[in-house]
């Protein structure tokens, strides 16, 4: 429309159309998609951004904690007293293990001193409470209050008082993100505790979780219990992760379908223990060879 | 001096507040924060209150207010970066692009108007992280979005409420 060397006046400043701003920022909403299910190059401008968002975060709980705190209190003497009985039962069961834990421990190390190997690696803990269930409906998390205030790194296991939780995912400076074994990004390193089979766990969704990659005649039984089998270099080994549910031996399909259940309570709230980091394995053998020999190698041809 | 709060067209309201329009976005904001655990139906607030404000005032909030209220519904969620901006960009474009139409409906058919944005919402949410390899969130999901259309009766009612003048009586006048 415009004369030579004349513009329309601005009447209406309305800046790029709406379908150049779409377009510009759908772009730009995809590339941060990318870049953060593939590389995660975001995690530093999440902590920020999380750090602003802390206090208002917890504000919201607050009505929420409140309520869960009414109900608490008046819940009935009854309920309390059972539990104590029941708790006091559990206790003396499990004092014989306890008593005998300390002696056993010394002996092991003594014995394992006397066939000259390696230390098992202490295991300490962080005791944490469940605060809610992250609000993404896409991921099975839950947001526990201790944080990278509280020496938590990434990667730590979680569990109560039954078995494996879950792993820390993300740490925020005062809160962290546990991702459940449930998650279906999730997997676990497990041992069939009957057999010692090894087998990999992964999350199936609907608070269940499937063994795969198994054959379809392997020796699994319904009922099976899962412990970890700490060849991850994550989990402790021993740790009960799930029970086998039911299996499906199709024999379309080259591997059965083992439908397993979490053993600890992965859906409820309350404490947990959050284990301390395992140090890392030594590198595995293989590897060490590989990188020997060019070095033999070498040094064979300077000495011709 | 009674304050009258009927929405047909001849109503003239005050013009909008800049501080009250991200007020609402913040109060909508905290109440996505709220922790229900499991609770189906609940519905997206930030989504609601952004598809509001994009009818109401398209010129106002449009889509870079849409992004960066994605992004920190992204932080808070602890979701993927860039779900929340993708769908909210896209329901702020309809919203502004729908707005001279939907503005002629009575409430009931606005809502109507409103319910395939918010479930659309849902969808490109949904398509995103399911691309990504996440687990299906099952269909009470979308219940949020029906929760929300429902909403926009006392919504447009509450967030309206600051522009509605004074109805002096005058006979002479023209409107």
């Amino acid at each position: 429309m415009s004369v030579v060397g004349h513009q329309p006046p601005p009447f209406f400043k309305r800046g790029p159309a709406p379908l150049a701003r779409l377009a510009f920022f759908v772009v730009l909403a995809l590339a941060l998609l990318v870049f953060d299910l593939k590389y995660r190059y975001l995690e530093q401008i999440r902590n920020g951004v999380a750090i602003v968002l802390y206090p208002l975060q917890r504000a919201a709980y607050t009505p929420v904690d409140l309520y869960e705190r009414l109900g608490g209190y008046f819940s009935s003497l009854a309920v309390l007293q059972q539990e104590n009985a029941q708790l006091k039962r559990k206790e003396l069961e499990s004092a014989n293990w306890l008593l005998r834990q300390q002696h056993l421990e010394l002996e092991n190390q003594r014995l394992r001193a006397l066939l000259d190997m390696k230390d098992r690696q202490p295991v300490s803990g962080t005791i944490a409470e469940i605060l809610y269930k992250a609000r993404d409906p896409f991921s099975r998390r839950v947001v526990v209050d201790r944080g990278s205030q509280h020496d938590l790194v990434p990667g730590q296991a979680v569990v109560d008082e039954a078995g494996v939780l879950g792993q820390v995912t993300r740490v925020y400076p005062l809160q962290s993100e546990v991702t459940l074994v449930t998650d279906k990004n999730q997997a676990v390193p497990v041992k069939i505790i009957r057999n010692g089979l090894r087998a990999v766990l992964f999350g199936a969704g609907a608070g269940q979780l499937e063994l795969r990659f198994l054959a379809a005649n392997a020796d699994v039984q319904a009922g099976d219990l899962l412990v970890t089998s700490g060849l991850d270099g994550v989990y402790l080994p021993g740790l009960p992760v799930a029970k086998v549910l039911r299996i499906d031996r199709d024999t379309a399909h080259s591997f059965a379908h083992i439908v397993c259940e979490p053993v600890a309570g992965v859906e409820k709230h309350g404490q947990v223990l959050i284990l301390g980091a395992r140090e890392t394995l030594p590198p595995q053998a293989v590897e060490e060879e590989a990188r020997d020999r060019p070095a033999r190698s070498r040094k064979a041809r300077r000495k011709e | 001096m009674a304050m009258q709060p009927t929405h047909n067209s001849r109503r003239i309201l005050l013009p909008v507040r800049q501080w009250f329009i991200l007020f609402s976005l913040a109060a909508a904001f905290f109440l996505n924060l709220v922790p229900l655990g499991d609770l189906v139906g609940v519905p997206d607030w930030v989504a609601l209150v952004l598809a509001f404000w994009g009818v109401r005032e398209p010129l106002r909030v449009g889509m870079g207010t849409a992004f960066v209220a994605g992004l920190l519904m992204d932080v808070a969620s602890g979701s993927v970066i860039g779900q929340h901006p993708l769908a909210y960009l896209l329901l702020s474009f309809a919203a502004g692009g729908l707005s001279r139409r939907i503005l002629w409906f009575p409430l009931g058919q606005q809502a109507l108007h409103i319910l395939p944005l918010l479930l659309a919402t849902q969808v490109v949410m949904v398509v995103a992280r399911l691309v990504g390899g996440a687990e299906f969130p099952g269909w009470g999901y979308f219940l949020g979005s029906f929760t929300g259309a429902l909403l926009w009766f006392p919504l447009t009612f509450v967030l309206l409420l600051p522009q509605y003048q004074p109805l002096e009586k005058d006979e002479n006048r023209p409107i």
